[in-house]
């Protein structure tokens, strides 16, 4: 009785880290701006927020990086395909600037790869 | 790009501003500036913010008008940074706090354990006690551990997970199973009716104290930029109004005259007026000798002016010094990726929810095969697995030695551009170098001259014809008879004969000074002259003929002299295994008489700009992996061919970041340099991703007992705690070994 009781929350809980992670529908959390707006994303508790993000594709933009996370880990935003770096200043708005590029997915992360998020383009 | 934006900017301070009505009078009156683009005022830090290029007296002066006060803040890179250090040292005594509270309960406790084994709950009283205990522990996890939790928890929305998360379940589940043994010890069976207390409150303040040592450990990290930064002066003395007064560094504009006296740092980069002084260079660029300074030599910000004083005029301020632009590159690259990190990189990416399925199969295993006690053995496998498992140490490996890597590299005047860069710098085969500038000084000289009589007053002679002329090589005559204080006149009937050489008159004497060819023109026997000629071009020399009156009076020779340094540096490259390869336009002859001297493998000579771009194609063709050597301007096409790009840019003006290496320094030296730091850089990666990927594809199994047979232990979640912790400051300290970095040159 136990034992099926046990097992049944282990497979059930394996199911659901795979659907949550993996297979789940991420909704809700895009935002897309126009160009010219300010875009804030506020770096907080191993999440960037919003941690996606849309813009038009060929236009430079700004990103506004708020670090409230004195962890060293959010120290760092990059953007690996747009060979772009920028050190956070904490409790500060760090400017980063993402010239115009190809439309695309663009992840960007902090240097542990903890902190993640995916800039579209299109 | 960052660069621009802060050179375009302007931020004040105010005083006396109190409401929405004043932000709008002021951010009117300073729209109102010549050269404001925009305007912002900040109500709640009291500051305004100007973008464009309108002189800062004139926004106070508009900021005043309006009936405010305002002063340029002092918002300094530096300033910034202290304010960081201030913060990470504020968090560095936060988590020791948080560890020692957590400790402090978790070591007694765990003690008690280990002496009287009394943790289990067989009791009403136990219940009770260790209901008591609970709820101190929970108070632990709440306030030494509640970061974790809060950012598990919003992470765990974002459907993402991180190390917070293995760190939150882990101690959660070792706290909700001991409370479920405390409130209802009756539902399980005895042996399992032990609690886990100790184990979450341990691993919270094992975890905080390495997340306290590694943020300290960090901090020296990034001392590289740190020593660029004080390299910044904070005043410089201006002369204003015929008077020297000290100004802060914010508030010296292009075109102001300054004064350095010796000892004094150069605040600004600018052009000599007045005054001579040797310059130590050496933070800038590495170069060791102190460089002479005098009248329209350029002064990069930084430097240190040793022993005279100088009067000179700013050129560049603020951010667009070379110093400040050295920063910005060197803070960019080392925040960027190296390839090698990819494999880490996807680790990381999956490795967390990939480490929760396996923790619970683990679990589910030890609960259906393992032995008594079941419970108790399910939780302890769980939950160290969790632990253990934290990716963080892997996450660290790369960035950390690029960090530290990229920052040394800056020391020695070596720039890299990205962390690419940095590893294919690393294993290049083929390092093909433009010869003018690199290999030589650059510029022609005098070296031989013979003659028949008074070698002086041929030099004289020949000298005063070639004033006239404007043949390359005539400079470095006429240089020569400068330096031996020779007077020179004005010749008469002067007459250029292409592709010959030049002729006139000269005191009543008629001089003629050419090839071979003029004196077969003009009749005149070269006798024994010609194999002592053919001698010097051998050895790279361009020869040329004087003669005075008809006869023949000697010979002159002209060579762009070997760098001193060329030899041994390319003495250390080949010791590095690389093959070297000569590119120039020059001719053949005195191309291969340099490669002669220099043991260059392989020559190029005569090449038009394209054709060097082509030579390196050719040779990635064939399979080598190509480094080129440039002065980053008219090689910019072979620069960007090559595998890795190595500008010098002994220049002020040389954009830095056109290369992927530049080397501040005109010296082969630089390369030599670039290739070692590159291939330490390397090193210390490769350490540190293995040291990583061995703890944790180490460390799960055992987590997970399948030591157990072996040993008949499991590995308790204090252990893991402890290891994980331990992890991540192995490697930041690992990265730091690279900051003892010294390239094998020998000054
Ligand atoms: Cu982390």
């Amino acid at each position: 009785m136990n034992a099926i009781l046990v097992n049944t929350i282990g497979v059930l809980l394996i199911i659901a880290i795979i659907w949550w992670f993996w297979l789940g529908p991420r909704r809700g959390v895009a935002k897309t701006v126009a160009a010219s707006e300010q875009l804030k994303i506020l770096v907080k508790n191993g999440v960037y927020e919003p941690d996606h993000i849309r813009l038009p594709a060929g236009h430079a933009a700004t990103l506004h990086f708020l670090r409230e996370d004195p962890s060293p880990c959010s120290e760092w935003v990059i953007f690996p395909d747009l060979e772009i770096s920028a050190e956070l200043a904490l409790n500060k708005e760090t400017t980063v600037e993402i010239p115009a590029a190809k439309p695309g997915k663009y992840p960007f992360s902090c240097q542990m790869q903890m902190y993640r998020g995916t800039l579209t383009l299109e | 790009m960052a660069k621009e934006q802060q050179s375009a900017q302007t931020l004040f301070r105010l005083s006396g501003v109190s409401c929405a009505g004043c932000v709008n009078k002021i951010e009117s009156a300073v729209q109102g500036v010549a050269g404001v683009e925009d305007a912002r005022v900040n109500l709640a830090d009291k500051t305004l913010k100007v973008q464009g290029a309108a002189a800062p007296q004139a926004c106070i002066e508009a900021v005043r008008q309006a009936g405010y006060d305002a002063e340029v803040a002092k918002s300094s890179e530096r300033q910034r940074r202290e304010e960081q250090r201030a913060q990470e040292e504020r968090h560095y005594h936060q988590l020791l706090l948080r560890s020692a509270i957590a400790l402090g309960v978790g070591l007694p406790l765990m003690a008690w354990g280990l002496i009287t084994d009394k943790m289990s709950v067989n009791s009403f009283a136990d219940q009770l006690a260790w209901g008591a205990m609970g709820l101190i522990t929970l108070a632990i996890l709440v306030f030494c551990g509640g970061q974790f939790f809060s950012g598990a928890w919003k992470a765990l929305r974002h459907h993402s997970a991180t190390m917070d998360t293995l760190v939150a379940l882990g101690t959660g589940t070792a706290w909700l199973f001991s409370m479920l043994v405390v409130l209802v010890p009756h539902l399980l069976p005895e042996s399992a009716r032990h609690v886990y207390f100790e184990a979450s409150a341990m691993i919270i303040g094992l975890i905080s104290l390495g997340q306290a040592l590694e943020v300290r450990a960090r901090g020296r990290t990034s001392a590289a930029v740190e020593k660029l930064l004080e390299l910044q002066d904070t005043s410089a003395r201006v002369l204003r109004d015929g008077k020297e007064v000290d100004l802060p560094i914010e508030q010296v504009q292009a075109g102001d005259q300054l004064r350095v006296r010796p000892g004094e740092k150069i605040p600004v980069d600018g052009v000599v007026l007045e005054g001579g002084s040797l310059v130590d260079e050496s933070m800038l660029t590495g170069e060791p000798v102190p460089v002479k300074k005098g009248e329209g030599d350029s002064l990069a910000a930084g430097t240190l002016n040793k022993n005279g004083s100088l009067l000179f005029r700013a050129e560049k301020v603020g951010a667009d010094t070379r110093l400040a632009q050295i920063i910005e590159m060197v803070k960019n690259a080392q925040g960027s990726r190296v390839p090698i990190a990819r494999l880490a990189d996807k680790i990381s990416a999956i490795f967390v929810p990939v480490v929760m399925i396996i923790a619970v199969v683990a679990a589910l295993v030890w609960f259906n095969l393992g032995p008594d006690p079941r419970a108790a053995h399910m939780l302890v496998v769980l939950t160290s697995v969790l632990i253990i498992a934290c990716p963080c140490a892997l996450g660290l490996a790369t960035p950390m030695s690029v960090m530290v890597g990229v920052g040394k590299g800056a020391e020695y005047g070596v720039l890299v551009r990205n962390g690419k860069a940095l590893q294919q710098s690393c294993n290049l085969d083929v390092l093909v170098v433009d010869k003018t500038g690199t290999l030589t000084e650059g510029s022609p000289r005098l070296t031989d001259i013979e003659s028949e009589g008074d070698s002086d007053e041929l030099l004289r002679l020949l000298a005063s014809l070639e004033q006239g002329s404007e043949h390359p090589l005539a400079e470095a005559v006429v240089i020569a008879a400068h330096e031996k204080k020779l007077d020179l006149q004005k010749p008469t009937d002067f007459e250029a004969i292409t592709a010959h050489g030049v002729m006139g008159v000269i005191s009543g004497k008629k001089v003629l000074l050419g090839n071979s060819k003029l004196m077969q023109r003009e009749n005149i026997a070269l006798g024994d002259w010609q194999a002592r000629a053919n001698n010097l071009a051998e050895q790279g020399r361009t020869v040329m003929y004087g003669a005075v009156d008809g006869v023949l009076q000697g010979i002159i020779a002209v060579a762009d002299p070997i760098r001193d340094d060329a030899a041994a540096a390319i003495a250390r490259l080949r010791k590095l295994g690389l093959r070297l390869e000569m590119l120039t336009g020059d001719n053949q002859a005195s191309a291969e008489a340099v490669a002669r001297q220099l043991k260059i493998d392989k020559v190029h000579a005569e090449l038009l700009p394209e054709d060097k771009e082509r030579i390196v194609a050719e040779l990635q063709k064939g399979g080598a992996r190509v480094g080129m050597v440039g002065d980053g301007i008219n090689d910019a096409p072979a620069l960007a061919r090559a595998d890795v790009g190595f500008a010098i840019g002994a220049g002020t003006d040389v954009a830095i970041e056109s290369a992927d290496v530049t080397l501040m320094r005109s010296s082969l030296h630089g390369v030599a340099n670039a290739v070692e730091l590159s291939r330490a850089t390397l090193g210390n990666i490769k350490q540190n991703l293995f040291g990583a990927f061995i703890y944790n594809t180490l460390g799960i199994p055992i987590a997970a007992g399948v030591l157990y047979p072996l040993t008949g232990m499991l590995l308790s979640p204090i252990v893991a705690g402890a290891a994980m912790a331990l992890s991540s400051l192995t490697v930041v300290s690992n990265a730091n070994r690279l900051r003892f970095f010294k390239p094998s040159e020998v000054h």
